[in-house]
């Protein structure tokens, strides 16, 4: 089968720095993969990379069987992608940020309720502006508008951050069942302790290579045992 | 391309419903340019009538500025470009749902800035036809110019001081069309106002096709 994910010798330039400085790295189908490594690392380039956000200066990379030179936009749509930034209109409410990040996917009423419904964002808040929501409400908010998209690989940037217990408890909810549903999981984190149940893999960046890399390539979530995804939810 | 562009377009219009911004900021700004016209012209009302329709058209394009600006800031705010990237839609679909929530919200500030230089400057419209017809066209072409010029100001990292210097001299040719057509309109001026409103269709295609064609690129770059 095809790698969700397959760097070889990649290198992306932010401005004339090169961030990734010639990565090569293999991600299965259905893996859950932790980035760690310092700020500045290479962590959000890569996962921007592999959303197909950013060009390939050299080297040669394919995400979900799409060039990433030359094959980048039918690749977008089938990601999920949450940055430090979430993506969504203050001025509209929950719900209608939710419903428009959905209708632009073509997912019906019922999947926008569903994604509303798992990540805890409760009928009182469907109705509040963007605007006047917490830290970690705005962050679930986002997370809804990913799930309500079904990507096939979630690229999450720090997830956890600015969420209370209950929200940690929904993400790490949401990886496993993501895992267990055959998606792809990539997520870069410096709470280590964490996310160590959720992933039996972790590729350590330093300088925009991988420099340590304790998991075998292509094993998939589903081979573990259920308790150990279970475990992470 | 049509669904996705409404999805678009629906999305810009509640915001602006939502903020308020146009009905509270941009509407009494308009109303305040057009004001402060007849104080610069000192209230001659032979002057105002000569002049009314190049007076409502660089209102016009001062208040297209400002929507353009707000247009663009909706999208930058919390990254939600690169959402609109990540999301699978056509960019031609998004330029046109941009372009299309411009056109009406300019369309609305026209009608509003329309009756206040009639009132104030006591025009009278002797051609309807030819008036209504050339605010939609020139209407049209200063959403898609706008619309494209927003995105490219944002991928420059420029939106909020170069935007009018690099939007105004592209819709110049728009502001002398729509300000011959106008005056005929009005009767003031001694010009074939059709001509011109086909000049300006001109115009208006040319940037329509643009933005269908460069959106995306211009997106990517933002």
């Amino acid at each position: 089968m095809v790698p969700a994910v397959d760097l070889d010798g990649v290198v992306t330039l932010l401005g004339r720095y090169p961030a990734l400085a010639g990565i090569s790295l293999q991600v299965g189908r259905g893996e859950v993969v932790l980035l760690q490594g310092p700020n500045g690392a290479g962590k959000t380039t890569l996962l921007r990379l592999c959303a197909g956000l950013l060009r390939v200066e050299s080297g040669r990379g394919s995400v979900l069987g799409h060039d990433l030179t030359a094959d980048r936009r039918p690749l977008r749509r089938r990601v999920g992608l949450l940055g430090h930034a979430t993506g969504l209109y203050d001025d509209l409410t929950v719900a209608e940020n939710v419903r428009f990040w959905g209708r632009t996917s073509r997912a019906d009423d019922a999947a926008m309720r569903r994604a509303l419904d798992h990540l805890g964002l409760t009928s009182k808040l469907h109705d509040a502006p963007v605007r006047r929501l917490s830290a970690g409400q705005r962050r679930r908010t986002a997370l809804a508008t990913l799930l309500v998209r079904r990507p096939e690989l979630w690229l999450l940037d720090e997830p956890h951050a600015a969420l209370d217990q209950h929200g940690r408890d929904l993400v790490d909810r949401l990886i496993g069942e993501a895992a267990a549903a055959g998606a792809t999981v990539m997520l870069a984190s410096h709470e280590l302790e964490r996310v160590a149940g959720l992933s039996r893999r972790t590729v350590t960046i330093a300088g925009g290579l991988v420099v340590g890399d304790t998991g075998a390539p292509g094993a998939p979530v589903a081979d573990r045992e259920p308790a150990e995804v279970a475990d992470g939810a | 391309m049509v669904r996705d562009s409404l999805v678009v377009a629906g999305k810009d219009l509640r915001v602006e419903w939502r903020s308020r911004i146009l009905t509270n900021q941009v509407a009494p700004f308009t109303l305040l340019v057009v004001v402060l016209f007849g104080f610069a012209l000192d209230a001659d009302t032979a002057t105002l009538r000569d002049t009314a329709a190049g007076l409502y058209w660089v209102a016009v394009l001062l208040v297209a500025v400002l929507a353009v600006q707000r247009s663009a800031a909706v999208e930058t705010a919390d990254d939600a470009h690169q959402r609109m990237l990540l999301s699978g839609l056509e960019p031609a679909a998004i330029f046109l749902g941009k372009a299309a929530a411009l056109f009406v919200q300019l369309l609305a500030l026209e009608v509003l800035l329309g009756a206040a230089v009639i009132v104030l400057f006591d025009v009278s419209v002797g051609n309807v036809a030819l008036l209504l017809c050339t605010a939609v066209v020139a209407t049209a072409a200063i959403a898609a110019a706008g619309t494209i010029y927003g995105v490219l100001a944002v991928g420059l990292g420029v939106r909020e001081t170069l935007l009018p210097i690099l939007l105004l001299p592209v819709l110049a040719p728009v502001l002398i069309s729509a300000t011959r057509a106008f005056g005929d309109a009005f009767g003031r001026v001694d010009a074939d106002g059709w001509a011109w409103l086909g000049l300006l269709g001109s115009f208006a295609i040319v940037y329509i096709v643009f933005g269908l064609l460069a959106y995306g690129v211009l997106l990517e770059e933002s």
